[in-house]
């Protein structure tokens, strides 16, 4: 964009001083492991901490899809890991049903969808997608990964205390999270839960502001903000809904903190606790809920949104085609981000709300499905007709394009005021939003790290442990949350303890088992993953610079890691990313940093849109070559 | 400035640009206790300030607007390589913001006299602590970045890294003055 002409002269300058700065020749174990404040080495630690954060959800998950499906039998084995205080005679105990089905939430959310995607692809992406030298602050970035780590520790450390972890589900609704009394998990691991969310806030805040930063200030030569590859979009307005919603939801967990621990009355009233009326009053539970669902919602967006941007780039790359309406795509995740800091209401329609504000938030959740249906068409449109290679990453990019269809299908449904009285918190939500945010965003995770694997490791990944993970995961996750949406519409509500207690849903338990075992099995599928993962990083296969021979800066960078990313210069960027199978141009992709004039044969006449001196010339290369070019033909 | 090699101060624009966004974070911060406040203060005719807003309040404000004045002669001078007058101004600054404090703490004990309490069942009372105790923190914070950049001063730091933290302290003092005068006007407004 700007002062390009300076830049070029003064990078030189810059290595210079660069090794006075950072002093990285004395680099040592703490300093290049631990305490990094390399991107690169950053990106990596979010990301195993994300996969270990992942298994321990997984494994709580699977944990109380034993109890659902088998609520009568007894689990010797349980009782041997667990203790008789939470799983007393191989039977899963209600509390410890509720904290776990809490800290799955949590976990998944939080640390495993917020952290461990943006985390991961944002510190790795951005710096080497832009042709930046690091973050802007890499100081900060240490900071926000050791914040992340401080909150996994704490949450963690919840499951060590007496009275157990949070259990007042992931949303934390006060009363019953705001009293100590109420229920176990409401004692101390409630209050280790909002410390550990506010480690969380702090980190995500201080990522998210070098996020921000980065993008707008750290771009290379000739990298203007539509030359910008979509994961980059995609990061960068993750960034900004997270700048604008986090803060929000500080200030709700500082006043649940006050009402816990100081008394006030911020969100209690009227409340019997045991017998007992406590003196509270005067407070509003539903005053937590809008804050909470102000950032809440804005949340899922956080979720999905870089998962919709890596994808963009894996289905670009391995359609060999140009994506399909990439302003189209921007203009949609900006729409996407607007949008979402406007409908938190649906999430409240039976809490009273005045029927004709339920109505405007219908209305803007319904209008979210125009953004999103574009990117989905958008996908098939890249897809249609493309060279496919269908790499494990691709497979995981289809996969979530899939999810991202059926589980938006039933948001329309949800979304809708009034069909909201019935399926409101019954198994018709924990379907749709599954299916969603959590696998979609689960499988645009899992096809970042198999498509950036080369980069962060230098090696690949197996392919075949790809495809085993991918088709079990892929069945098993459909197996799992469909069935649910029947059980929803029946009327079965979420959290509940047992299925044996209700007459009309007793008929859902040979269903609950099913559902179990696709789970298991599915959950089996991640030790493919993870032995694939940990092994490759030692034994995998050596990786070429630019292994699927894609246009990003990134692969423009060596494969072994260098402090400040590229040796010498920063490559300068003259197209955009998607220039793939371009008619006229020998190979079937051309990088970000292949001048215009070097590909003479396949110029376009809108490559030159502001720039008729460069297309003069164009024109008179045509002329000497006598070629039927793409822009003669187009000039005709 | 020409001196300093153009990534550096890409990268000083960044850091600067960081400022900025965390000014952007935390007004959402307050923006979401305000909120919070009108929602529920609307719910019920019983709830509301109720209470006369103390008198210190209008002492804090013009310190704060004072405080801002001398935290821009302060940046003015240091750009205009006045030494001498840029730590006086600094150090003005500093004891302005600790007046400040204080100001603000009697402001509490006046609340408190009045029956007005933190822990209350008219949460809208509560909510003048959390406003202007979150602010406090942020005065906090300031004052740490103004002893910050004093203390640069002091170990003559080239002056183009101590102009750079003065601009990004001063950046953050004017928001915290801005900040306090909409906590105070919305309060006001809603006596």
């Amino acid at each position: 964009m700007a002062s390009t002409a300076i830049h070029d002269t003064a990078v030189l300058h810059h290595h210079d001083d660069h090794g006075h700065d950072h002093g990285h020749h004395k680099e040592t174990f703490i300093t290049k492991y631990i305490f990094s404040q390399d991107h690169k080495m950053i990106a990596k630690q979010f990301l195993i901490t994300g996969i270990i954060m992942a298994v321990i959800a997984m494994i709580l998950s699977i944990l109380f899809r034993l109890q659902l499906a088998w609520p009568e039998k007894s689990f010797p084995l349980l009782e041997t890991f667990l203790g008789s205080k939470w799983a007393e005679g191989g039977r899963i105990k209600p509390d410890f049903y509720l904290a776990l089905v809490t800290i799955h939430g949590t976990m998944m959310v939080f640390f495993v969808l917020t952290a461990g995607l943006s985390g991961t692809f944002s510190n790795l992406l951005i710096p080497l997608q832009l042709g930046a030298r690091d973050m802007a602050s890499p100081f900060l970035n240490m900071l926000s990964y050791w914040f992340f780590f401080t909150a996994c520790c704490i949450m963690m450390a919840s499951f060590f205390v007496e009275s157990g972890p949070a259990s007042a589900g992931w949303t934390v609704y006060p009363p019953l999270s705001a009293l100590p009394k109420a229920i176990a998990g409401s004692g101390t691991g409630m209050t280790l839960w909002l410390i550990s969310m506010v480690a969380f806030i702090a980190s995500s805040l201080i990522g998210a502001l070098n996020y921000i930063s980065t993008v707008l200030n750290m771009r290379t030569t000739g990298m203007d903000m539509w030359k910008m590859p979509l994961t980059i979009w995609a990061f960068f307005l993750t960034a900004i809904v997270g700048v604008l919603s986090f803060p929000v939801l500080v200030s709700a967990v500082v006043l649940l903190i006050f009402d816990r621990s100081f008394g006030t009355s911020f969100y209690l009233s009227d409340i019997v606790v045991a017998g007992q009326i406590l003196p509270n009053q005067g407070g509003s539970p539903v005053l937590w809920q809008h804050l909470f669902w102000f950032l809440g919602h804005p949340e899922v967006y956080i979720v999905i949104m870089p998962a919709l941007g890596i994808t963009s780039e894996v289905i670009a790359t391995n359609s060999r085609k140009p994506i399909f309406g990439y302003h189209a795509m921007v203009y949609s995740l900006i729409g996407i981000t607007v949008l979402s800091f406007i409908v938190w209401g649906h999430h409240m329609f039976v809490t009273g709300m005045n029927p004709f504000l339920g109505g405007v938030f219908m209305i803007t959740t319904l209008i979210i499905a125009v953004p999103s249906a574009v990117k989905t068409f958008n996908y098939l449109a890249t897809i249609w007709r493309g060279n496919l290679r269908f790499t494990p990453a691709m497979l995981f990019a289809i996969g979530l394009v899939s999810f991202f269809i059926s589980g938006g299908l039933t948001g329309i449904f949800l979304g809708n005021a009034a069909l909201d009285i019935n399926l409101h918190d019954t198994y018709f939500v924990v379907a749709h939003f599954h299916l969603v945010m959590g696998a979609a965003a689960i499988f645009g995770m899992l096809c970042g790290v198999y498509h950036w694997y080369p980069k962060m490791f230098g090696r690949l990944m197996d392919e075949r442990l790809g495809y085993i993970h991918f088709w079990l995961t892929f069945i098993g996750a459909y197996l799992v949350f469909f069935p649910m949406h029947f059980m929803g519409i029946d009327g079965v509500p979420r959290r509940y303890y047992a299925f044996t207690e209700f007459a009309f849903m007793q008929e859902w338990l040979t269903v609950n088992v099913f559902i179990t075992w696709a789970a298991i099995i599915a959950a089996l599928a991640q030790v493919a993953f993870l032995w694939n993962f940990f092994y490759s990083i030692w034994y995998g296969k050596k990786s070429s610079q630019n292994p699927w021979e894609s246009n990003t800066l990134e692969w423009t960078a060596p494969v072994e890691h260098l402090h400040g990313n590229w040796p010498g210069e920063i490559p300068s960027v003259y197209r955009w990313p998607y220039d793939y199978s371009k008619p006229g141009h020998h190979e079937d992709f051309i990088p970000q940093t292949t001048p215009f004039s070097e590909t003479m044969s396949s110029n376009l006449q809108h490559d030159f849109e502001d720039n008729p001196e460069a297309e003069l010339i164009q024109q008179e290369w045509e002329r000497q070559h006598a070629v039927k070019s793409p822009a003669s033909e187009e000039i005709k | 400035m020409d001196q300093i090699p153009v990534e550096d101060m890409q990268s000083s624009k960044a850091r600067k640009f960081l400022m900025w966004l965390f000014i952007i974070s935390s007004f959402m911060m307050f923006a979401a206790l305000t909120s919070g406040f009108i929602v529920y203060t609307e719910g019920n005719a019983e709830r509301g300030i109720k209470v006369l807003l103390p008198k210190a309040f209008i002492y804090s404000t013009i310190i704060i607007i004072v405080s801002s004045i001398t935290m821009h002669l302060a940046y003015i001078s240091g750009k205009k390589l006045n030494f001498a007058a840029q730590k006086l101004y600094t150090l003005v600054t500093i004891v302005l913001g600790i007046a400040f404090f204080f100001s603000q703490y009697s402001a509490w004990a006046v609340l408190t006299e009045a029956g007005a309490y933190f822990v209350n069942y008219n949460a809208s009372q509560s909510f003048i602590y959390v406003f202007t105790g979150a602010h406090l923190l942020h005065i906090f914070a300031g004052i740490i970045m103004l002893i910050y950049s004093l203390v640069g001063k002091m170990r003559n730091i080239p002056q183009v890294r101590n102009l750079f933290r003065l601009e990004v302290t001063s950046i953050f003092w004017h928001f915290i003055d801005i900040l306090w005068i909409y906590l105070y006007v919305f309060l006001l407004l809603n006596q």
